[in-house]
């Protein structure tokens, strides 16, 4: 069986956040860490190889230091790395990454495709929707809990309105949520061993990306301008004298919070 | 121009983001209509009409019955090409984020998320959307039509207009791919809620509280709210509630919309962890607890007493 | 008993004497616990050729000589097995952990990258010193003084060692070094009095040891020599030189020094070290320290302030003082406008000659760097100590490699050893030998004595000094904590924000990695509270016999190594915890 799994960059949590005041977009160049949710995701690939077999390729779209984040996927004990790096990528939107992903995906043609849900940078939750739509694969999102039978994948899907199971034949996407499973630590011989794995790096032209689906020439949406955000205004302090929970439900219903 | 609104329903009746965000599309101007899709919808479309549509695109048919986003990726390809709808708006959840963004794939268009407000300017379509963990407001436009975007949960309020709505049936074609996935049980028991990290709204319980026992109050408060419980190091260190929960410096950072600490003092070791939320509250008995200089709502009082009543009162009004 | 200071002296006030000393209250650890055979089955031990423990400037550069070395002679090379050169580091990334002023002479890094001038080009530096300055401060002035002959810096480099270090760690991997962090150095493995490589810390247990779901264990890694360059405070190094019987003639002493860099309008142009206020002149306080500030660049400032740990006021506390010196109009103008980006602390090795380890090798064991006690105090200088003894330790290393020598034989390594004691290393430290220890008699006659030695190069005064172990200071109290400014946010902070600032996510839900007597006199109890940076000590509750709890907080810790110094004893915490440090 062969699980791919799309991993991505981000900057450091730690170190200072901030947008490219030239780009308005935000600033890379610091120290990056592999997406916490991703790891989880590299996570339940191996335990599905472990119960099934198969192999593990982690996938990623990024700079070149991109590959530090595979590494460590490699050190957990996935087989393969494959890294999309370009610089006529830089710039893409969800309608460019999702195109040039998908384009990298069905190269490998895997039997699952595995994301972790959150991406901490943007704070998105959507590309795995707009790959699996490119795919034309079934999708199961927010994944809590994962299981394989034979030819169909089982999933645990959590929603606001609590837990639905859905089933869907492979070749499928999931993505999963951090809940699912408690990430092992890569071992030192894993660690080592890492170096020795197959690790490829790709262009856009070498996947079948047209230069015009790259990029900003790719996007179809663009950040216009950045601005502090309003002042929280005043603060309110008041002593409960039997109504503060009434004068706090009329405040909370006029910041529109209840 | 003309846009769309995606009305999420649930057991029939149309959530209240998706109507806020009608609202808000009715007061930008232009065409605006909404869409349904599921099983049984009619009188849930019709439901909308209420709320200022004059114009409900309905998709309904035993293939839309379970909540499932791929099917309505096809549904929603058939309307915008049926309505010739510039912009389509979701209300966020987690069903709606992948609707909207299959669609995004689906016809190459644009889609910004976590869109906190949108305007007109210029005949442009403009969203505002915080970026950084709230510390930036970012402008965000889009290069073609149509153009998507997913709203932040809870940033407009729903207009009571008493009008009614044109039902308009659409038919769609199904991708043979979007039918695989198939709902097997759905379950509505509120198992673990979402996770501290991922919530929108949080609880939080701090050594006020007194005993394990005075977590009841916290969790209480949460169901009310739709929200997470979290705990400071201390409690989780007395063993009151577990590690998975604990916010701040050796904890988790969270930065929920709406942040209320129930028998916290506001130390810096916790403050660290939940100080990028949007909106934070406080009840605690002691007048000089730290956590009153950085609470935008300050309750000096006590929690067995504000908290319980605070739930009551948003269950009232949630019913 | 209690005096009372002579009126018009700076800090009228109370003295009491406590008269009790940390020393008293040794930690429950014993360095025999980190002395072990290997464990693994012999198919599951990991080998490689030469194992470097840490990664400091001294132990990458020990990797990047190998590197070369390895290029130059195959043979050799062959020998060294798949994995010939590895190097083990307990921070999260190179540089997690580094932490100095800094300014350091290129001399060593420029050996080291000796034809290879594109590797010497990318060392990143801010620059060659533009000038300097030295400053004695009072309360209100900052009187500036003629350098000290070994306070002279034309020439030299100002740096960040952790950004130095990220960079040396790519440059050791580019030779084929595999550089391996988050792993502690949990044991040194022994077998048949020889060293034979190390045992890795497990990962994943939870706060009373138990495996948690995702344990990992530690590995036994097993090398033909083992380099140790743990820096300051060193695990393995302390009970390497206990175990083989290295201690130097006088017990080791510390410095511990806590750092800010600020991001500012306006450039300093020229690095700065300061001496006296906020720190007490009269020998009874033994406070010796100063400050330095260095520019980085245009836009960002190093600055720092070190005090000797040998201190008696149990409410010193460097952090606070550190703090209180930025009040200072001086240093004030210096930071106006400013705002503060990265904070940490580290303690500084330095008992120098006197202390350094009776030899620097054993059976299958190099010390390098720090570790060796490599540090000139005197001068601000280890950098370039580490760099060069790194380099020897690695050409040393390799030699013992070739065929027909054995590095597990007794005196392998003396010839390593005679190098750095007879080289341009040992000579500088010789010279400045007793300079630290001639403060304990106070700043004005120290002061004396030290620029004696200076002018005479250590031939004067002929007597040695000796050293007092930090941690049996007898400790008195002055009510010195009254003077520290209360935090602002702005220009003087606290220690918990300052811990946060330092990048620190150390999971709590770990064994504590901190050994330390945990029924001690209040006094004792509060020194340690006062003394650590990073508050991990706080006085519990009194127990009512004369004693009280100290309740730890270890995830706030930053490893610096005070505790050791000063009556318990820091191991490391599992691999990857601890500060990340980038700019320091």
């Amino acid at each position: 069986m062969k699980i791919a799994v799309c991993v991505k960059q981000v900057p450091d949590t730690t170190s200072v956040r901030r947008l490219d005041p030239a780009t308005n977009r935000l600033d890379r160049s610091g120290e990056g860490a592999i997406n916490a949710t991703d790891i989880n995701a590299v996570e339940e690939a191996l335990r599905i190889k472990e119960a099934h077999g198969g192999e593990v390729v982690v996938v990623s779209l990024g700079p070149a230091k991109a590959l530090d984040s595979l590494r460590k996927a490699l050190a957990m004990g996935a087989d393969r790395a494959l890294l999309v790096s370009d610089e006529a990528a830089a710039g893409s939107d969800l309608v460019a990454t999702s195109y040039a992903l998908a384009k990298a995906l069905e190269r490998e043609n895997a039997d699952l495709v595995l994301f972790g849900q959150q991406s901490s940078d943007s704070d998105g939750a959507v590309l795995w929707s707009a790959v699996a739509d490119r795919l034309r694969r079934p999708l199961v999102s927010q994944v809590a809990d994962l299981g394989i039978d034979g030819a169909t994948v089982t999933g645990k899907r959590q929603t606001e309105f609590g837990y639905d199971v859905i089933t869907a034949p492979l070749p499928a996407i999931v993505a999963v949520s951090d809940a699912i499973n408690e990430p092992r630590y890569p071992s030192l011989k894993g660690i080592m061993g890492a170096k020795s794995k197959p690790a490829e790096t790709l262009s856009l032209a070498d996947i079948g990306v047209e230069p015009e689906r790259a990029g900003t020439r790719g996007s179809r949406t663009t950040v216009l301008a950045l601005a502090p955000p309003p002042p929280k205004g005043d603060q309110v302090k008041i002593e409960d004298d039997g109504s503060a929970a009434e004068q706090l439900v009329d405040w909370l219903v006029g910041r529109k919070l209840l | 121009m003309s846009t769309l609104v995606f009305l999420e329903h649930h057991g029939g009746v149309i959530q209240k983001g998706a109507l806020g965000v009608l609202a808000r599309a009715l007061a930008l101007g232009g065409d605006v209509a909404g869409v349904v899709v599921g099983h049984g919808v009619a009188d849930a479309a019709a439901s909308a009409g209420a709320f200022g549509a004059t114009t409900v695109y309905v998709v309904d048919d035993p293939a839309f019955e379970a909540p499932l986003p791929q099917p309505r990726v096809d549904a929603l390809e058939a309307v915008v090409a049926a309505s010739g709808a510039e912009n389509i708006l979701f209300a966020s959840s987690v069903l709606s984020a992948d609707i909207a963004a299959g669609l995004s794939a689906r016809l190459d268009a644009g889609l910004n998320w976590d869109v906190t407000d949108v305007r007109i300017e210029g005949g442009q379509l403009i969203g505002k959307r915080p970026a950084l963990g709230d510390t930036v407001l970012v402008d965000v436009g889009w290069t073609s039509t149509p153009r998507i975007a997913l709203v932040r949960s809870g940033a407009f309020e729903p207009v009571e207009t008493g009008g009614s709505a044109t039902l308009h049936d659409v038919a769609v074609t199904l991708q043979d791919f979007s039918t695989a996935a198939q709902i097997v049980e759905q379950a509505h028991e509120q198992a673990s809620g979402p996770s501290i990290e991922d919530a929108d709204v949080i609880v939080a319980g701090g050594r006020g509280l007194g005993t394990a026992d005075g977590f009841r109050l916290a969790e209480e408060l949460a169901a009310a709210l739709g929200g997470a419980v979290a705990a400071t190091r201390a409690v989780v260190d007395a063993g009151w509630y577990p590690y998975a929960t604990q916010v701040g410096q050796t904890g988790k950072s969270v930065s929920p919309k709406l942040y209320i600490a129930l028998g916290i003092s506001g130390a810096i070791q916790h403050k660290v962890g939940m100080q990028n939320s949007g909106v934070i509250v406080a009840i605690n008995k002691d007048p000089n607890a730290p956590i009153f200089d950085f609470a935008d709502f300050g309750v000096v009082g006590d929690l067995n007493q504000v908290a319980p009543k605070l739930a009551e009162l948003v269950r009232a009004r949630t019913a | 008993m209690t005096e009372t200071e002579p009126t018009g002296a700076p800090f009228p006030h109370q003295v009491f004497a406590a008269d009790v000393r940390a020393a008293d209250y040794p930690p429950p650890f014993s360095s025999a616990e980190v002395i072990a055979g290997p464990t693994d089955a012999p198919d599951e031990r990991i080998e490689v050729g030469v194992l470097i423990v840490g990664g400091g400037p001294a132990g990458l550069a020990c990797a990047i000589r190998l590197g070369q070395l390895i290029e130059e002679d195959p043979a050799t090379a062959e020998r060294l097995g798949e994995v010939p050169v590895a190097l083990v580091d307990k921070g999260k990334q190179p540089g997690s952990h580094l932490l100095s002023g800094a300014v350091m002479n290129p001399r060593a890094v420029r050996r080291l990258f000796r034809g290879r001038p594109e590797q010497l080009e990318g060392v990143p530096t801010y620059g060659e010193v533009p000038g300097e300055g030295v400053y004695l401060l009072t309360r209100k002035r900052a009187l500036r003084i003629p350098p000290p002959p070994t306070l002279r810096n034309h020439g030299n480099w100002i740096i960040s060692i952790s950004q130095m270090c990220r960079y040396l760690a790519e440059q050791a991997e580019v030779g084929g070094t595999f550089v391996l962090p988050e792993t502690a150095a949990d044991r040194l493995l022994v077998d048949h009095g020889r060293v034979v490589g190390i045992r890795s810390g497990d990962k994943g247990r939870g706060k009373e040891g138990e495996p948690l779901g995702n344990f990992e264990p530690g590995s036994d890694i097993v090398a033909g020599v083992t380099i140790l360059a743990e820096g300051t405070a060193g695990h393995l190094t302390g009970a390497a030189l206990d175990h083989f019987g290295l201690n130097g003639r006088e017990p080791q002493i510390w410095e511990l020094g806590v750092k800010e860099v600020w991001r500012v309008p306006k450039p300093l142009r020229r690095i700065v070290h300061t001496m006296g206020w906020p720190l007490r002149k009269p020998a009874r306080y033994r406070e010796f320290g100063g400050s330095w500030l260095y520019p980085m660049g245009d836009e960002m400032i190093s600055l720092g302030f070190v005090v000797g740990l040998d201190y008696r006021d149990l409410e010193l506390s460097a952090h606070d003082l550190l703090q209180e010196f930025k009040t200072h109009s001086f240093v004030r103008a210096i930071l106006d406008g400013g705002e503060r980006v990265a904070w940490g602390a580290k303690t500084i090795t330095s008992g120098g000659w006197h202390a350094m380890p009776r030899s620097l090798g054993a059976p299958g064991l190099l010390l390098a760097g720090e570790s060796a006690g490599l540090v000139d105090l005197a001068r601000l200088k280890g950098v370039h100590y580490a760099i060069e003894s790194g380099r020897l330790a690695a050409e040393a290393a390799f030699r013992s490699l070739q065929r027909g020598e054995n590095p597990g034989r007794i005196g392998a390594f003396d010839g390593y050893d005679a190098e750095v004691r007879n080289g341009y290393l040992g000579k500088s430290l010789r010279e400045v030998r007793n300079m630290r220890q001639a403060f304990e008699k106070g700043f004005f006659v120290g002061g004396g004595l030290a620029s004696a030695m200076t002018v005479s190069k250590g031939k004067f005064p002929p007597k040695e000094f000796h050293n007092e172990p930090d941690a049996a200071a007898p400790l008195l109290r002055t009510d010195r904590a009254s003077r520290y400014p209360a935090p602002d946010g702005v220009l003087t902070f606290d220690k918990l924000s300052s811990v946060f600032a330092s990048g620190n996510r150390t999971r709590d839900d770990q064994p504590d990695h901190v050994r330390i007597e945990r029924k001690v006199p209040r006094d004792v109890a509060e020194m340690w509270a006062w003394m650590c940076p990073a508050q991990v000590y706080e006085v519990g509750e009194d127990d009512g016999d004369g004693t009280v709890e100290v309740k730890l907080t270890p995830s706030n810790c930053v490893q610096c190594g005070a505790i050791t110094a000063r009556g318990g004893r820091l191991t490391p915490p599992e691999g990857g915890s601890g500060p990340e440090y980038t700019l320091t």
